[in-house]
């Protein structure tokens, strides 16, 4: 019996997918667990498995098709077998232009926006962000507005679906929008969609127009997200590292080259420890409601061509320092590579940037929505200390965790900081 | 400016238009001798003559026929329908003809006639003597619909009529040759054509014309008591229709009551929230709601007819039930 192998879903808010490239032709043979095609969603290049085997029956969509998820994209049966049609149709009849840009874009090109370059070190783009999209959004179902309000609504950016109707019915209408307005209500008053820039952006032949990647892009609008909803705070602390040195140095000795543990697998296995006991942390807000996660999933951000991605190290308390490492390296990997697997970047509970390797001192991160909080870890450096009233030659490493103020408090981010002290400046805790 | 009622305030725009031009004359049943079932030609027999003020016979086709003959040939013919009910008797020269005539032949014709003719319920006068058929009317392109509210603008409007070389539908209410308003003194005319916004608001638009008019600005002299500031926009002129001070009006007050004393169903007021929705849809705020005669032909009764037609308590609640 003939199988039909659908748009994979990849991810929270993944609504379409474009088939990149057929991997397999009509009239192949085909195992469970072959590569069928290559699917890119706006946040990666994905391989989409088969999980049928037999004979590749029908290629139901071209490549360069943008497919909604779960439309059906191929056949798979018994050699000679008869397709049935209406897999086929239902299919087709969904299928857009190719290469159709998703957002309906007025006119806009792929702006360049050549000169606001946040100076250096200032804040740091990290967002796995482009990654678990947020779970709590409800799905876009039609808000009841009048046409009023829509429009008062879109001129203003406030988002409909966050205010209560008083028309009949519940119906939003013009005062509701315009009382959310003046009560400057945060969860009303939402992100202003992405590449908006607002002042006209002049380019001469000089300049240089490059144009941005579906990534790119995505990391725009989450982080617009996150920056204009959530109410961040930032706490920084100085962490001992020389006994974490020491033991890396250790247990390195005894590894293999491509197996070598690095700073920061040390970090992430501290970080999913010390969340556990502060729970309130790794979490999400949902209206009124803070949902504490029963997984502790530490998400690492890693540098991707056009990019960042964040990979997810599953249930990081539970793993032991070699395995947090080897996932890492594979994960970080399959992404630089643009194969990173649906399961790589989804589920992150609380994000962690790294820019240690760039001899940064400190810097920032923005929330990776919908997480409560991310930590930002900058370089391990010898520098001048002060123990004892005398000065010697010590490790030092700077991390500044920013929360959601609306989850958390800064004594509890600190105390959070505090007991991540206590697994980094003594590792031994982390072995046992 | 001097109050008026609508009865003089027509009788004297026609009086003024036969003194000014020897080609206006009037034709109808009972408009001589009798001086005019609701009395508007009193006096018109003796002052012009037979040969200016035409009784005819009871033969609406004869009538309406008759009078595009004659603005054929350069007279301006005032003919008047008894009722407009008895317009169906004369259907194929008011919409097959009269309107018509000026593009079938090229131009070479012009059809400058009034038709005045008295429309409306509340009269006790039955089923097929009361409608208010005047979408029917407004449906055709070529023939002018207009319909006053208030004294100064039944003057003004019918002085146009007279000049237009276009034949015009001059629609009265049966109820409202009684209604006093003030008319300005002298010469006046008010182009066909224009709605006009008759009672300045801020909360809601009301839209209509005619015996809606009236009963409108009563139900926002009673809503105004209660808080409500209600805007109300004449239309005056049916066809060509001017939305423009409605549009204005609804962008305003986001919310709207349309009022016709005909049924709803395929009405003036059908037409105009679905011009609103098409030229003000970002603008809306709350459904349109249609105040309009019950979908039954107009009962005899007083009681039953009373209960059919449009009243001001319906526009009232119409108003409260679009604020909600």
């Amino acid at each position: 019996m003939a199988e039909t192998i659908n748009m994979p879903k990849l991810g929270f808010d993944m609504a379409e997918g474009l088939l990149v490239r057929w991997v397999k032709q009509v009239g192949e043979n085909i195992n469970k667990g072959d590569i069928l095609a290559e699917i890119e969603t706006d946040k990666a290049t994905v391989e989409v498995e088969s999980h049928a085997s037999g004979v590749v029956l029908q290629l139901i969509v071209e490549q360069g098709t943008m497919v909604p998820v779960n439309a059906p994209i191929a056949v798979i049966g018994a050699a000679g077998e008869k397709v049935d049609a209406p897999a086929a149709t239902t299919a087709l009849s969904k299928v857009e232009s190719p290469k159709s840009d998703a957002a309906p874009a007025p006119q806009t090109q792929p702006t360049p926006a050549p000169t606001t370059q946040t100076s250096a070190p200032a804040e740091t783009v990290v967002s796995g962000a482009a990654l678990s999209e947020s779970k709590g959004q409800p799905s876009a179902g039609p808000v009841k507005a009048s046409p009023l309000a829509k429009k008062i609504a879109k001129d203003k950016n406030v988002n409909l679906a966050s205010l209560q109707g008083t028309g009949p019915g519940g119906r939003v209408v013009r005062k509701d929008v315009e009382s959310a307005i003046a009560s400057g209500q945060p969860s009303a008053v939402s992100r202003p969609s992405a590449p908006t820039s607002i002042q006209p952006v002049i380019v001469s032949l000089d300049d240089k127009v490059v144009a941005t990647t579906k990534l790119r892009q995505a990391i725009g609008r989450r982080l617009i997200e996150s920056k204009t909803t959530i109410p961040h705070f930032y706490v920084t602390h100085e962490y001992k590292m020389d006994a974490l040195m020491d033991m890396r140095k250790q247990i390195n000795a005894y590894l293999p080259d491509n197996e070598k543990v690095s700073v920061n697998d040390f970090i992430l296995k501290a970080v999913a420890l010390s969340l556990r006991q502060f729970p309130n942390l790794n979490a999400t807000i949902k209206g009124t409601e803070v949902i504490q996660f029963g997984h502790v999933n530490v998400g690492v951000a890693v540098t991707v061509p056009g990019g960042l991605m964040t990979v997810v190290v599953k249930d990081t308390d539970q793993k032991g320092l070699r395995q947090i490492s080897g996932e890492v390296k594979a994960m970080a990997g399959r992404a630089r590579d643009g194969k990173v697997k649906p399961e790589d970047v989804d589920g992150s509970t609380f994000s962690t940037s790294n820019l240690g390797m760039y001899d940064v001192e400190d810097f920032i991160a923005i929330i990776n929505p919908p997480e409560a909080a991310i930590l930002a870890i900058s370089s391990a450096r010898e520098v001048p200390v002060v123990e004892n009233s005398a000065v010697k030659v010590g490790w030092r490493m700077k991390a500044t965790i920013s929360v959601d103020h609306r989850v958390s408090d800064g004594a509890e981010a600190a105390q959070f900081m505090q007991t991540l002290a206590g697994f980094l400046e003594n590792p031994v805790r982390m072995l046992v | 400016m001097a109050k008026i009622t609508m009865r003089e305030a027509i009788s004297q725009a026609l009086m003024e238009e036969m003194d000014r031009d020897p080609a206006v004359f009037i034709m109808g049943e009972e408009v001589g001798v009798w001086g005019g079932t609701y009395a508007v030609t009193k006096g018109f027999y003796d002052k012009y003559g037979p040969d200016r003020i035409k009784d005819t016979p009871i033969a609406e086709n004869a009538i309406i026929g008759g009078a595009i003959g004659a603005a054929m040939v350069g007279q301006r013919p005032v003919a008047e329908l008894m009722t407009i009910n008895f317009g169906f008797s004369a259907m194929d020269y008011i919409i097959n003809q009269a309107p018509k005539l000026h593009y079938m032949f090229g131009g070479q014709f012009k059809v400058p006639m009034v038709i005045r003719a008295v429309g409306g319920g509340g009269r006790q006068l039955g089923a097929t003597h009361s409608q208010t058929p005047d979408a029917i009317f407004a449906h055709f392109p070529g023939l002018k619909v207009v319909s006053p509210g208030t004294p100064e603008d039944a003057k003004g409007l019918l002085k146009s009529a007279i000049r237009s070389d276009d034949p015009v539908l001059f629609i009265e209410h049966a109820t409202m040759y009684q209604v006093r308003g003030e008319v300005p003194e002298g010469e006046y005319t008010i182009p066909i054509g224009k709605s006009k916004v008759q009672r300045a608001g801020t909360d809601v638009t009301i839209v209509t014309y005619c015996k809606g008019l009236e009963l409108s600005m009563k139900a926002a002299d009673e809503l105004a008591s209660q808080g409500i500031n209600v805007e109300v926009v004449d239309l005056r002129t049916l066809r060509p229709l001017d939305m423009e001070p409605v549009i204005e009006s609804f962008k305003k007050t986001n919310r709207a009551v349309v009022v016709e004393e005909g049924w709803k169903s395929y009405g003036v007021g059908s037409e105009i929230v679905s011009r609103i929705y098409e030229e003000a849809f970002d603008y809306v705020d709350a459904p349109i709601i249609r105040v309009a005669q019950k979908e039954v032909p107009l009962p005899y009764n007083r009681t039953l007819e009373q209960a059919a037609l449009p009243q001001v308590a319906d526009i009232v609640s119409a108003v409260k039930e679009v604020l909600k």
